[in-house]
């Protein structure tokens, strides 16, 4: 069984090209079935919103990408090569960035470290060289500490760069959060739940942000989000998942009247 | 800037220290290098990276009785014996590490407990005593005077081990400052994050403890062609507790704070017991009790140990903290 093939709506548009491809993910713990056969594509460029009620497997289907849960059936491919064959550490130099729901920040470290260590993919330099602060290792600190340094000032956080992260409020956390996924030069950043715990301007703000880095930088974006509002406003394409399952994909306002997805909302909101 | 000028002033200090110091001093201040060392090899690993060991007594040993065996038995001069020894401390800790991989927290820090106990065992072991010496240990040839200069045994000892300290400070300094540190403050802090920035976090936990390890053979090493003996008594598990306290008072994930945790771990049990002296044979407690009550005091006032304490003093006075 293959729920939501027959979802409605068509992606606005061609599709560049594929650039992540879920292709029929389960995962099951135990007893329960986190996913269940989940079939989506996310294109070069494009913003796709991934919605469904707590438990749906949103995260868990995050965690499949990252490589820190192992599909029990399908794989995961990106630009084509399947993620089953790569090791958990190199996901990031593929050109994947992903983004917390609880925030996973480095929280002894500055704000400045934090995106530093983002970079860490980015630079080649051999312990030996690092140990005796050979010129090839203090060009690649460089090029990091610069690196670093731009993104501090495109997300707004030179006030705070030195600070630990630990001392700083919840919002700027999350900025610090998208800094340092941003330093991986993703072509694929997975966002989860980045609007909790923002008030009303700050998920306009975010909104505007979300569409803006894809400008900027060609990437593509796939966003777990409860803020419906926000999802419908910078989405291409949205799946929406229920108990695992994939119910809907298609665009905004085709998910938004499917059926099934007014139920499972409608059911876990009642 | 005042962290420059302490470290100048320290590194002034032991400069000098030759041409003034009596040769007990010195090789006490000898003792604080090569503690010193050590403690920076373990705080790589426990205070930097979050891997507890209980056991770096036990990679002293190896470089200490590596050193040895190979300038007794084989011959080496001092000044090939204890890098070839350290060289082996540094694999011994890597492979080390990968069982350690699959522990966490307290279970590491007794995997590394059941290295410091069996240490003096296998060391004592008769079946390899044509090359230890056994229970009797092995007598190490003190250095002679360095390039030929007028010096005692006592100060090509110092000059030895503030070479060797100078280069290992650094070293540890480039490391923690760049890539490498971050990686592993990364990990410690947050290893499931740290992997999703791309960082190997099985290569650099292995890599971070074979690293401490060879800190720790290093100074095995000195310590064996410094004391001039090495026995398995000398390799106990009050070692490897002592380098533990070294790094929690000096600081821990502090590369300067080592220096006041080798100070700490020389000069306070010597003192303690000095104390005898005073109140007599009636008070053998006594030494073991002053020394745990000053740690009990030095927890409550510095419990960031003394570099987190100087850093907050730093701070305080609006000195540029590091």
């Amino acid at each position: 069984m293959t729920p939501g093939e027959a979802a409605n709506g068509a992606r606005p548009g061609t599709p560049v090209g594929v650039l992540l491809g879920v292709e029929g993910v389960t995962v099951r713990f135990g007893g329960v079935t986190a996913l269940d056969d989940v079939r989506f594509e996310v294109g070069t460029r494009e913003i796709c919103g991934l919605i469904g009620p707590n438990g749906a497997g949103k995260t868990t289907l995050f965690n499949c990408i990252s490589r820190l849960y192992e599909p029990s059936v399908g794989d995961i491919s990106f630009e084509g090569r399947p993620l089953s064959r790569v090791p958990r550490c190199e996901v990031a130099k593929l050109g994947v960035a992903r983004t917390f729901q609880n925030l996973a920040l480095f929280s002894t470290m500055t704000v400045r470290q934090n995106v530093r260590v983002g970079a860490h993919a980015f630079a080649r330099a051999s312990f030996l060289a690092e140990a005796l602060a050979m010129p090839g290792a203090r060009r690649a600190e460089r090029e990091i500490a610069e690196l670093a340094d731009s993104l501090i000032e495109e997300c707004r956080l030179q006030g705070v760069a030195d600070r630990l992260v630990g001392e700083l409020p919840f919002g700027v956390r999350k900025r610090v959060e998208l800094a340092r996924a941003l330093a991986i030069s993703p072509k694929l950043l997975l966002l989860d739940e980045p609007a909790a715990g923002l008030n009303h301007e700050e998920v306009d703000a975010l909104a505007s942000e979300i569409v803006s880095l894809r400008e900027r930088r060609a990437l593509s974006v796939l966003l777990v989000e409860h803020h419906m509002n926000l999802v419908m406003r910078v989405s291409d394409q949205v799946v929406a998942l229920d108990f695992g399952k994939l119910i809907a994909k298609g665009t905004p306002a085709a998910v938004r009247a499917h059926p099934d997805v007014i139920r499972a909302y409608l059911g876990s909101a009642a | 800037m005042a962290v420059r000028l302490a470290w100048g002033l320290a590194l002034a200090f032991a400069i000098s220290s030759p041409f003034w110091m009596s040769g007990y001093h010195l090789y006490q201040f000898s003792q604080v290098l090569i503690y010193a060392i050590a403690l920076l090899g373990l705080n790589l690993l426990t205070g930097y990276n979050g891997q507890l060991s209980l056991g770096h007594g036990a990679f002293f040993a190896i470089g200490g009785y590596g050193a040895a065996i190979l300038i007794v038995k084989f011959g080496l001069p001092f000044w090939l014996a204890i890098p070839i020894a350290s060289a082996v401390c540094f694999v011994a800790g890597f492979l080390f590490g990968f069982p350690a991989l699959r522990f966490g927290g307290l279970y590491l820090a007794l995997a590394t407990f059941a290295l410091a106990v069996a240490a003096p065992q296998l060391l004592a072991f008769k079946g390899i005593d044509f090359l230890t010496g056994g229970s009797q240990g092995l007598q190490v040839p003190k250095p002679g005077a360095l390039l030929g200069l007028p010096m005692t045994t006592d100060q090509s000892v110092f000059w030895l081990c503030l070479i060797a300290a100078v280069a290992l400070f650094v070293i540890a300094g480039n490391l923690v400052r760049g890539r490498f540190g971050r990686a592993l403050v990364a990990i410690r802090d947050h290893p499931i994050a740290a992997e999703s920035m791309g960082v190997n976090a099985a290569l650099y936990k292995t890599i971070c403890f074979g690293v401490s390890a060879l800190y720790a053979g290093v100074a095995g090493g000195l310590d064996a062609v410094a004391v001039g003996f090495v026995s398995p008594e000398s390799f106990g598990l009050a070692l490897s507790l002592a380098f533990l306290v070294g790094i929690v008072v000096g600081g821990l994930a502090s590369i300067g704070g080592v220096l006041f945790g080798a100070l700490f771990i020389e000069f306070v049990p010597n003192y303690a017991d000095q104390l005898t002296v005073y109140f007599g044979e009636n008070a053998k407690a006594l030494p073991g009790a002053v020394y745990g009550l000053l740690m009990i005091l030095m927890m409550a006032a510095a419990p960031m140990g003394i570099a987190g304490l100087l850093r907050s003093l730093a701070r305080a006075s609006g000195l540029r903290s590091q």
